[in-house]
């Protein structure tokens, strides 16, 4: 486990070889609206990072670069540079379901499809041929392990995910992005709509997820985001204002933005 | 209270009202039915399905011909309307953002609301009036222009319920746009779709004015599309206007076996609407 030894590099650093995803001066833009300015950020492997600051601060812009989801709104842009693993997501060709595949993604609210258990998981690794009958049923079962929710139902894979509770309809649509084995998972604030105790065990399951996997997750909570995240970086009107180790962030800011933010002076 | 008095009072007053409101509304269809079954129960029998009208005049003949019409010229207006209805539809709903789509959305309310019978007239001049003569297949193309744009705005509106966090989902599982658009969007509507599909159905079956211009009735029984085809509606049309008294009877029975029909397929389409929701595949 490698995971919270590696501290992140510098943002105008070239991207250490631990690094999952490396934000290079990324601007975007909703029409004329600038979002983010110029935001580096880089995010080591095998570690959550959280993404915290007020709404409308470019959170969510952010993450949802991160797998291009933001291209699909019509009249966007951005300049800048995201790498992934070394590689410009950006680069002409880049195959859209590779690097969806690579780079699963969890909402705020759950969105299980009106379909069966069994074919939520596997509704990625059918895309992606992934696996025959045989194959496919053990990587449905492996995912919903992952997403500790097999327990729960593997003696109702036929019944419809959305007949599920809140939590765990939140856990599926995790399984469901891990079917796909990804290397990054992007979490948009995935426990808004969950309660106390369904968030906890969300968060238990992303911090055994972070040994195999690389966590992004934008959280309003705060309480959250020093539980759960090794590294946290503050947005706020679209600006990265501040990055590092969590207890760093949190314990003693550099900036006093942040500081005021921590304390609950604006946001 | 006097002012808890008063809610209570108007909170009665509007629930009796809305009710109120209900029964009006259903109470024509159960006359409407009353009076058709109590009128024309004793003309249906099983001579009535299975003949073609006796000459006229003459006592007994059956519906036969108009019921079998009935189904080819409905069958044939579905087989055409229905795909380009649903296809327009889902395109309207998934990328109607563009100058075309207002067009097309402009056009589909305007013919949604144009009177069956010139649509009719439409249908005559451009197929009729070619092939020199009254056809199914023109009767068929006139239900179909009738049924699309009812189908497009319904499928429309069904595609757009969908919710975008599952459009979102599946194409942050790597599915692009177009898989995404059938796959998710299309497969969730699908119960509304062939819900506003039936009732666009049950819609035509009933419709009169367009077919007397294209498929304008025949007495005998008849497969051949490229010739005049009896229909129920127009059947009853001619029985109810005829000088014969044996002819308003068969005109009853023709009524009740089209509202028959009707019912039927607007109970397939509660069904479909419910049978998919609850089932997971």
């Amino acid at each position: 486990m490698t995971s919270a030894a590696t501290a992140p590099s510098s943002a105008s650093g070239s991207g250490a070889a631990s690094d999952a995803v490396s934000i290079r001066e990324f601007d975007f833009w909703y029409g004329s609206n600038q979002a983010l300015h110029r935001v580096s950020l880089d995010v080591p492997a095998r570690a959550v990072t959280g993404l915290i600051g007020p709404s409308g601060c470019g959170k969510s812009t952010l993450l949802r670069s991160i797998n291009r989801m933001n291209q699909l709104i019509a009249d966007t842009r951005h300049r800048g540079e995201i790498l992934l693993f070394g590689r410009s997501i950006f680069e002409p060709g880049t195959d859209l379901v590779d690097l969806r595949r690579r780079v699963g993604m969890v909402f705020q609210r759950p969105n299980p499809f009106p379909k069966s258990i069994f074919d939520n998981v596997a509704y990625g690794p059918r895309l992606n041929h992934l696996g025959r009958r045989d194959e496919l049923t053990h990587r449905v079962e492996e995912a919903l392990k992952r997403a500790a929710l097999w327990e729960e139902v593997k003696d109702r894979l036929d019944e419809p995910g959305t007949a599920l509770s809140g939590g765990q309809q939140q856990r599926l649509c995790i399984a469901r992005a891990l079917a796909n084995e990804p290397r990054v998972l992007l979490l948009d604030e995935p426990c808004s709509a969950l309660d106390p105790i369904a968030t906890q065990r969300v968060e238990e399951l992303l911090v055994e997820l972070k040994e195999q996997y690389t966590i992004i997750i934008v959280t309003h909570n705060l309480q959250q985001a020093s539980r759960i995240a090794d590294f946290t970086a503050f947005l706020y009107l679209g600006e990265l204002v501040e990055h590092g180790r969590t207890e760093q962030l949190f314990t003693r800011p550099r900036d006093e933005r942040t500081e005021a933010y921590l304390t609950g002076r604006f946001g | 209270m006097p002012g808890q008095f008063r809610r209570r009072l108007v909170s009665r007053i509007m629930t009796a009202a809305t009710v109120l409101a209900a029964v009006l509304a259903v109470v024509p269809l159960l006359l409407i039915f009353g009076d058709l079954v109590a009128k024309g129960v004793s003309s249906v029998n099983w001579d009535f399905f299975v003949n073609s009208p006796a000459a006229p005049g003459e006592p007994g003949g059956g519906v036969a011909n108009a019921i079998v019409g009935t189904l080819i010229i409905v069958g044939l207006g579905a087989l055409a309307g229905l795909p380009v209805g649903i296809g327009a539809g889902i395109y309207l709903a998934e990328y109607g953002t563009n100058r075309f789509s207002w067009i097309v959305r402009f056009v589909a309310d305007v013919l949604n609301g144009t009177p069956s019978i010139v649509v009719g007239i439409f249908a005559w001049t451009w197929m009729v009036k070619p092939m020199g003569h009254f056809s199914a297949l023109a009767g068929g193309v006139a239900l179909a222009l009738l049924m699309i744009p009812m189908v497009t705005r319904t499928t429309e509106e069904m595609v757009r319920l969908v919710p975008h966090s599952l459009t979102e989902a599946a194409l942050a599982l790597g599915y692009s746009r177009w898989r995404t658009s059938l796959g998710i969007a299309v497969r969730t509507a699908w119960p509304g779709i062939m819900t506003g599909a039936l009732v666009a159905v049950a819609r035509i079956a009933g419709e009169t004015a367009p077919l007397l211009f294209t498929a304008l009735g025949n007495l005998n029984f008849r497969l051949d599309i490229l010739q005049p085809m009896q229909t129920l509606s127009l059947q009853i049309y001619v029985y109810a206007t005829g000088p014969f008294e044996e002819w308003h009877r068969l005109a009853w029975g023709a009524a009740l076996v089209l509202m028959a029909l009707v019912l039927v397929f607007g109970l397939a389409a509660r069904y479909a609407t419910r049978a998919r929701f609850s089932h997971g595949r």
